[in-house]
C-alpha cells in the first residue's frame, strides 16, 4: 500500500545524516517595526481564517480531512531537505490546504505550525512570527489557491494543477521572506533593491529542487484523498469522475 | 497504474532529496535561514538581534529528535485517517 511505503520513506529520510535547520526568520532578527508591521499584516488573514475554517467544517465530514491537510503541513514543515546549492531549507505543505478548503483556512493552520516551531523547536521566533506567517501562511497558500484556479481553468488535470500549486505556494514563500528581509535591511549602496538580489541569491535557487519535491508530495497525497475521499472531495467540488493519469 | 504512480512520485522525491549529498560530498548543507542571519550581518554589522529564544533544544541530536517527532505525529494522524477510510470503503452503508 503506498502509505506504508509513504511511511517507510518519512522514517528512512528522518535518520539520513543531515543538519537540522529551518529558513524562517530568526528570533530577533527583524527590527521592531518590521516586527509589528508583519503581525498587523498578517492578523486580518488570520481572523478572516478562523470564521472562513468554522464555516466549511460545519459539514462534519470535513472535519477530519481538515486534520489530515494540517497534519501534511506539519509534516512537510518539519522536513529539512538538501538542495542543489550546497544549503537545505524546507517544504511549506499549505498547498494542499489551501486548494481544499481555501487559503484563508490555511493561513490560521501555517500558524500554528509556526507558534510550535517557534515555541517547542526554537525555529522562527515570536517576535518574527507576523513575518513569517505572512509568507509562509499568506502567500504560500494564496499564491497556491490562485494557481491551482488558473490551472484549472486553462483545463489542467487535478493532478498538474496540485503540483503547479504546491510548488509555486513554497517558491513564493520564499521570494516573500527574501522581500521582507530587504525591506529590513536595504544595503548601503543599492538599498532595498540590492539586498534583496542578496537574501533571493540564498533562498531562491535552493528552494527550486524543494517547491518539485513538494509539489510531487502533495500529488502523492491528492491521489491517495481521490482513493478514499470522493464523498468529502465532492462536498469541496474537488472530484472529478476522470482523475487524470488513471 | 495509480498503485505505481505514487511509488514513482515518490522515487522522483528520494532522488531529488538524496542527489546533493552525492553531488556535493563536502557541502554543509547549512541552513538557508543562518545564511540569511549572516548576510544581515554583512550588510547591517552593526544589527543585535533584540531577542534571543527563551528555550532552545539542548543539542542537534535532541533537535533532530523534536522535528522528527513533529513528522512523525503527522504521519501518524495521516496514517489513522487512511485506516478508518478503509474501512469505510471496505464495508460501505
Amino acid at each position: 500500500m503506498s502509505y506504508k511505503k509513504i511511511a517507510v520513506v518519512f522514517l528512512l529520510y528522518l535518520f539520513l545524516p543531515r543538519e537540522a535547520y529551518a529558513m524562517h526568520i530568526m528570533e530577533g532578527f527583524l527590527p521592531v517595526k518590521w516586527a509589528l508591521f508583519w503581525t498587523l499584516a498578517s492578523l486580518p488573514f488570520l481572523i478572516y481564517g478562523v470564521t472562513s475554517i468554522s464555516e466549511k467544517l460545519k459539514d462534519p465530514q470535513l472535519k477530519l480531512l481538515f486534520g489530515v491537510t494540517g497534519a501534511f503541513a506539519f509534516v512537510l514543515s518539519a522536513l529539512k531537505i538538501p538542495s542543489v546549492t550546497g544549503s537545505s531549507s524546507h517544504p511549506t505543505g499549505v498547498g494542499l490546504g489551501a486548494v481544499l478548503f481555501g487559503p484563508a483556512a490555511m493561513s490560521v493552520i501555517g500558524f500554528i505550525v509556526l507558534l510550535f516551531q517557534a515555541l517547542l523547536l526554537a525555529h522562527g521566533g515570536l517576535t518574527t512570527l507576523g513575518a513569517n506567517t505572512f509568507s509562509m501562511a499568506v502567500t504560500g497558500p494564496f499564491v497556491a489557491y490562485g494557481v491551482f484556479k488558473v490551472a484549472k481553468k486553462a483545463g489542467l488535470g487535478n493532478g498538474v494543477a496540485i503540483f503547479l500549486a504546491a510548488s509555486f505556494g513554497n517558491l513564493t514563500t520564499y521570494l516573500t521572506t527574501s522581500l521582507q528581509l530587504a525591506l529590513a535591511f536595504p544595503a548601503e549602496t543599492g538599498g532595498v533593491l540590492a539586498s534583496a538580489v542578496k537574501f533571493l541569491s540564498i533562498f531562491a535557487l535552493t528552494q527550486v529542487p524543494l517547491a518539485i519535491s513538494e509539489g510531487l508530495l502533495t500529488i502523492v497525497i491528492f491521489n491517495i484523498l481521490t482513493k478514499f475521499s470522493q464523498n468529502e472531495l465532492r462536498l469541496l467540488h474537488l472530484y472529478t469522475n476522470t482523475v487524470k493519469g488513471e | 497504474m495509480r498503485r505505481y504512480k505514487n511509488a514513482f512520485l515518490l522515487l522522483i522525491v528520494v532522488l531529488l532529496m538524496t542527489a546533493p549529498l552525492f553531488l556535493l560530498p563536502d557541502a554543509e548543507f547549512e541552513g538557508a535561514d543562518d545564511l540569511a542571519g549572516e548576510a544581515i550581518s554583512e550588510i547591517n554589522p552593526a544589527y543585535e538581534p533584540w531577542l534571543e529564544p527563551f528555550w532552545e533544544p539542548g543539542s542537534e541530536e535532541m533537535e533532530r529528535l523534536l522535528f522528527a517527532v513533529q513528522a512523525v505525529l503527522g504521519c501518524a494522524f495521516i496514517g489513522y485517517y487512511i485506516r478508518v477510510k478503509k474501512k469505510d470503503v471496505l464495508r460501505p452503508e
